[in-house]
């Protein structure tokens, strides 16, 4: 079967040329107008149409964003907050910097539609650090559209008023986790909250009801908005609705960001056939399909995956479609949509290395588990790659990686762990040989630890 | 604290972006290190004093947050993208040409105060990897050979400033 093509809704007009990030040159693309047109109709509506739409967050979770905005506290008295999650932080994921640095107003109609639909009086964005140049494109287009009444007082002739400001995080990963994320917008570290009781839904910034909303997920409602959630749930596949944007790295011929109805291509024909397959020489090895916390996939493996009709079929990494339900009956996960590819030439003892250095450096410290668990399998796997390597290592690894799991107050627990315990158990024959294997680098191999 | 006028100002404005003063810790830590450099002792009990909070409050966060800093660096800040997109397409021996070519310890600051080379965490660029930011602006699939122009470009930038 021939790749799909691409379904352009949310990079529409990404690297087109001539297309620029202000004001002017979105609304000769109509921009504004969905907007206009959601002003007029009354807020509950547009929260049905989002539920009908079946989208899913697009930040890691694919958490039905039409029931997050359900379970906010209407009730409380108290303001509600909406909170832009433009922290990026996943490892393989870079699709958000594209839109805020090309497309910014895209991600304010699509904010301030969400704000409009649950009475939201005041947003902020919060971007990572690492992007100043982003941060400045933001506050300069939502001056722009301060300036023509589309965000502050009295939006369009209302009696409507909403703000909306830019707040920069400061290099660390865990703000991408939305209870850290408030506590850092709190001005503290971001200590992730436990839940329940500080579901963000009830109680999130300054104890309010808070939604706290992926860049991508924001501008998939304005899209939702304009369509009508019926027809936008034509999009894609059942229960997983809608484009996906695919940002693929790491060992292919044409790596970048591809747009696609969600769950319509397969892997196979993601990396064979979109991004050019495997560079000269090479074989695919492995892949992990969803940020650098997803399960790795190894290449060969079979899969037993229950299809729509009940039946149940046998599928290689390449026969599976990439939604959010297939990847998680593989054992895995789409998450944020980052496919990180390695080919024949990565020892997966070093690239697990790799991760597990990111992660020991990104752990919060509030968790025992995790801070004392994530540093173990640093310092483990980076004595196997310089030189103290042996056969019970990889068995070692995934008994520390067990004890983090499960017992952690966010999911960053679950996030160190998948890596190691997935690729111990994958390639678990690399790990117990890999002191022999060390004598020998192949020449060409390139450091990854 | 011998602040810039113009930070000052964006420091009074930026507090009214919040209903809770210390929401605007972070804001403050930014504009104080882009204005000094750095963040003193100093700057730590300014910025608690003008939210109204202790200074262990402003400190816990500049340990915590990698981007925050509590000594001067060199002129030119290089950080290399190390996570595992970037390795995988050579983003270790991009970061070690950077330090060669510009005589700069791992992690540190060049002798002559010209240069600072950070191996940091994933940049969200990992499609065009190996990044790397230099100052603020970020450059994509840096190889071995772009990595020695970048690097022969901010040596003859240094020699302009500080003609010999």
């Amino acid at each position: 079967m021939p790749a799909p093509v691409q379904r352009r809704l949310i990079f529409a007009h990404i690297d087109e040329p001539g297309y620029t990030p202000d004001l002017a040159c979105y609304r000769r693309h109509g921009g504004y107008e969905v907007m206009k047109r959601a002003f007029a109709r009354p807020p509950a509506e547009l929260i049905d149409e989002v539920k009908k739409s079946g989208l899913r967050g697009r930040g890691g979770a694919g958490f039905s964003c039409g029931l997050k905005w359900t379970l906010v506290d209407r009730k409380s008295g108290k303001p509600i907050y909406l909170v832009v999650n433009a922290d990026e932080s996943e490892p393989g994921t870079f699709k958000d910097r594209y839109i805020i640095h090309q497309d910014p107003h895209q991600l304010i109609e699509g904010a301030m539609i969400t704000c409009w639909a649950n009475n939201v009086q005041q947003a902020y964005i919060y971007i990572r650090g690492e992007f100043p140049h982003g941060a400045r494109i933001l506050e300069k287009a939502i001056a722009e559209a301060r300036a023509a009444n589309l965000v502050g007082k009295n939006i369009l002739g209302t009696a409507y008023s909403c703000d909306l400001f830019v707040h920069r995080g400061a290099g660390a990963y865990i703000c991408g986790e939305e209870t850290g994320l408030i506590e850092s917008l709190e001005g503290k570290r971001p200590y992730p909250r436990i839940k329940p009781p500080y579901f963000p839904a009830v109680l999130g910034l300054y104890q309010c009801p808070t939604i706290v909303n992926n860049v991508e997920t924001l501008c998939h409602v304005k899209h939702i908005a304009d369509l009508g959630g019926d027809a936008y749930a034509r999009i894609g596949t059942p229960n997983n609705t809608g484009t996906r944007i695919y940002c693929v790295s790491g060992h292919v011929q044409r790596p970048g960001y591809y747009e696609f109805e969600c769950g319509k291509i397969t892997m196979g024909q993601l990396l064979h056939e979109v991004c050019g397959g495997p560079l000269p020489g090479r074989k695919f090895k492995a892949v992990i399909p969803g940020g650098s916390s997803a399960k790795v996939l190894r290449f060969g493996e079979k899969f037993n995956i229950k299809q729509k009709d009940g039946s149940m079929s046998e599928l290689g990494v390449e026969d599976l479609p990439l939604d959010f339900d297939t990847l998680a009956a593989a054992g895995t996960m789409g998450g944020s949509g980052g496919i990180i590819v390695m080919d024949d030439s990565v020892n997966m003892v070093e690239a697990l290395a790799n991760l597990n250095a990111f992660y020991a450096h990104e752990s919060c410290g509030q968790c025992t588990p995790c801070r004392e668990g994530s540093l173990w399998m640093k310092k483990i796997s980076a004595r196997m790659v310089h030189g103290g390597a042996r056969p019970q290592d990889g068995e070692l690894l995934k008994n520390v990686a067990d004890q983090i799991a499960g017992r952690t107050i966010c999911a960053f627990g679950e996030a160190c762990a998948w890596p190691t315990q997935s690729f111990v158990q994958k390639f678990g024959d690399e790990f117990a040989g890999y002191s022999a294997a060390k004598k020998e680098p192949p020449a060409e191999s390139v450091p990854l630890i | 604290m011998n602040l810039k006028p113009a930070t000052l100002r964006q420091i009074d404005e930026v507090i009214t972006h919040y209903p809770v003063k210390r929401s605007a810790a972070l804001p403050l830590l930014h504009l104080v290190q882009e204005d000094q450099g750095y963040i003193s002792r100093e700057a730590i009990e300014w910025i608690a004093a003008k939210l109204e909070l202790q200074p262990i409050n402003i400190y816990e966060l500049v340990t915590f947050y990698p981007m925050f800093r509590q000594h001067p660096i060199g002129r030119r800040h290089i950080r290399v993208c190390r996570t595992l997109s970037c390795a995988l397409t050579g983003g270790y021996h991009v970061c070690a040409r950077f330090q060669q070519e510009l005589s700069c310890p791992p992690g540190g600051t060049s002798a002559d105060g010209e240069v600072t080379i950070e191996f940091v965490e994933c940049l969200a660029s990992c499609g065009t990897g190996p990044v790397v930011m230099i100052d603020d602006d970020l450059h994509e699939k840096v190889d071995l050979t772009k990595a020695t122009q970048l690097s022969q470009q901010i040596k003859a930038a240094a020699k302009t400033r500080n003609p010999p």
